[in-house]
């Protein structure tokens, strides 16, 4: 997508969504981004392995950005054109981003746009903003583990179809209009069969969490997108799926809270504009800040688990998934987390993901979960490119670190990025992330009671307008009566 | 090329029509929805038959000075009609068939989008790509 392309429709869909807050930031950001992410781009190229966190160059391109996105979870979104300008952006700690060197100020902006976008990712699994850096139609590692895990929800087997009702019933809770919807599905279904496998679920899924963020539809499918260009990205989808089950659990939780925050805090700064992911992103751009990323990635972890757990036991097909008692825990966290940040954010794709939860627990959970995940994993960038590359030892170590999300993420990332804000981090973002799960089931609480509220006033308003109305009528009849007496009294 | 295309539903209103924007669109309009007529007509007489051996492509519907009328229907009544230029004489039986075949391809794969409800109006910009390549290239 060209930058001025991105540029203009920036706006546009803001103005569709109304998103409110963050989206204007977000636009101004993403223009930033934009320019500076061309900049960043040209720099990355060059140097691609500058960054420390860029994954080794056999692995696509995404993978480095992976890191940065993992760490930082949301900017996977922002950093759709440089992606590994984003991840170093992102990741504070890590400091030396050579190639993106250039344009250091840009980086923050995006590491905290692709940290909102990255949230908003973890938030709603359709924001899963790829870190493509040409555009961000790439889907990184956590968004893909993500969608995977919600195609696994809805269809146990990865390399089978989901139908074309499923996924109708599926994609309508992200709250997008039908000829949106309807236009995403032409999109990502190459073979017009009516049915999606998995590389077409999770484009599909992708974009959904794009225009969520505020991203316009592509003219096209965009070619990382394309069936033959996921199949081969991901080849291994029952790996990434286990990693992903460990990710979504540490992540989810990670990632909600993180994407409260950093959408709260940085809205603008995620370039994701999805409104949902706005929660996410928050927690993003607190990645973005590292210092609150650090919070979040132990309160992301918590959550995580929570809803990783909610989501493994759906799928029973799902390959050995953390524990069960994980998942419940995530589930609670991911609950907790989600409720709070569809209000607070985006009705689009919070609410997707929040009523859900409470509706559909799992597939609810999948996404925070997911988001989550992803939001730990771009924090844990280091992380994120062990597991790509190694994934056999990366799993175990996440398996283990499932129990103890927000120690293993930590630890996961440390030893594989030897980072030392991830070591740092972790034991915060354990106590962080219980302080943020036991926040959130307050606050979902609390939601829950306004609702009710609102609900009872209205009905109450209703009844008495109508009340009004009648004794309006009432009025006039009485004032015509009165007319119609005066002259026999004034006589 | 064509001039006109339009896709009418079972119950004769139209879910798709599309004209060269250089023409009165009316027109073609009116031209549409008198040849719905002929083309109930012809799947009646056809109708007679097997129903199986009903074929899809009607043919030439009618003709008038500038243009000519060619029909379509499908199994489920979706009826395709397609208006052109009667001075493009190059234009050849097959190749109108060529085009509705597409046309109906088309077609399938906007029903097989799941969010599309049949009987609304088609705005699949694949449906659309797709009637443009068939439209007469107007500068």
């Amino acid at each position: 997508m060209s930058k001025t392309d991105a540029e203009i429709r920036f706006g546009n869909p803001t103005e569709l969504h109304g998103t409110k807050v963050q989206i204007p930031y977000l636009i101004t950001e993403k223009n930033a981004f934009k320019r500076m992410d061309d900049e960043d781009k040209q720099q990355e190229t060059q140097s691609p392995t500058m960054s420390p966190l860029a994954s080794p160059p056999s692995s696509p391109p995404h993978y480095q950005r992976v890191p940065l996105s993992h760490a930082y979870g949301k900017l996977r979104s922002n950093t759709e054109q440089m992606h590994p300008a984003p991840y170093e952006a992102r990741q504070p700690l890590v400091q030396p981003e050579g190639p993106s060197s250039g344009a250091p100020g840009t980086k923050p902006p995006r590491h905290q746009a692709s940290l909102i976008r990255s949230f908003s990712v973890e938030r709603e699994p359709q924001d899963n903003n790829s870190n493509y850096p040409d555009e961000p139609w790439r889907i990184t590692e956590e968004q893909r583990e993500y969608y995977v895990n919600q195609f696994r929800s809805l269809q146990p087997d990865p390399s089978s179809f989901i139908s074309g009702s499923v996924a109708k019933n599926f994609f309508t809770k992200s709250k997008l209009s039908i000829p949106e919807l309807s236009y995403i599905w032409e999109l990502s279904d190459a073979d017009c069969d009516g049915a999606l496998t998995l590389p077409e679920f999770c484009a599909a899924f992708h974009l959904i969490v794009a225009r969520k963020n505020g991203y316009p539809l592509p003219e096209g499918l965009p070619p990382t997108l394309q069936t033959e260009y996921l199949q081969a990205a991901f080849p291994k989808p029952k790996r990434e799926c286990a990693l992903f089950d460990s990710y979504s659990e540490s992540m989810p939780a990670n990632q909600q809270p993180r994407d409260l925050n950093r959408m709260e805090k940085l809205s603008v700064k995620d370039m994701a504009d999805f409104p949902v992911p706005t929660q996410d992103v928050t927690s993003d751009d607190k990645q973005g800040l590292k210092s609150t990323a650090d919070e979040a990635l132990p309160k992301d972890v918590s959550e995580d688990p929570a809803t990783k757990s909610g989501l493994l036991p759906p799928p029973p097909a799902l390959p050995p998934r953390p524990c069960p008692s994980q998942i419940s825990h995530l589930r609670v966290n991911s609950k907790r987390s989600a409720q709070p940040r569809p209000p607070t954010q985006l009705p689009n794709y919070g609410d997707f993901r929040l009523q859900k939860q409470s509706e559909q627990a799992p597939e609810a959970e999948l996404h925070p979960q997911l988001n989550r995940a992803p939001s730990q994993a771009a924090e844990t960038s280091p992380a994120k490119k062990d597991i790509p590359y190694s994934q056999p030892p990366s799993k175990p170590i996440r398996r283990k670190f499932r129990p103890e999300n927000p120690a293993t993420e930590n630890q996961d990332t440390s030893t594989a990025v030897g980072g030392p804000a991830s070591a740092a981090t972790v034991k915060p973002h354990a106590a962080v992330q219980k302080q943020s799960s036991k926040q959130k089931k307050a606050i979902q609480t609390a939601i829950r009671k306004n609702k009710e509220a609102n609900a009872v006033l209205a009905r109450l308003n209703s009844e008495l307008q109508q009340q009004l109305k009648e004794v309006h009528q009432e009025r006039i009849a009485l004032e015509n009566q009165l007319e119609q007496l005066r002259p026999v009294t004034v006589l | 090329m064509a001039v006109c295309v339009a896709v009418i539903a079972k119950e004769n209103y139209p879910l798709y029509i599309r004209s060269a924007p250089t023409e009165n669109e009316l027109k073609f309009h009116y031209m549409v929805h008198t040849s719905l007529d002929v083309v109930d007509e012809k799947i009646s007489a056809m109708g007679k038959a097997l129903v199986d051996q009903r074929e899809l492509y009607l043919g030439l519907l009618y003709p008038t000075e500038d243009y000519k009328v060619y029909g379509y229907v499908t199994n489920s009544k979706v009826k395709f009609v397609m208006v052109v230029d009667s001075s493009n004489t190059a234009l050849r039986d097959n190749e109108i068939r060529s085009m509705f075949r597409k046309l109906h391809n088309s077609y399938t794969d906007v029903m097989c989008n799941p969010f599309y409800n049949p009987g609304d109006r088609i705005q699949s910009r694949a449906f659309d790509s797709t009637v443009t390549s068939m439209m007469i290239q107007v500068c």
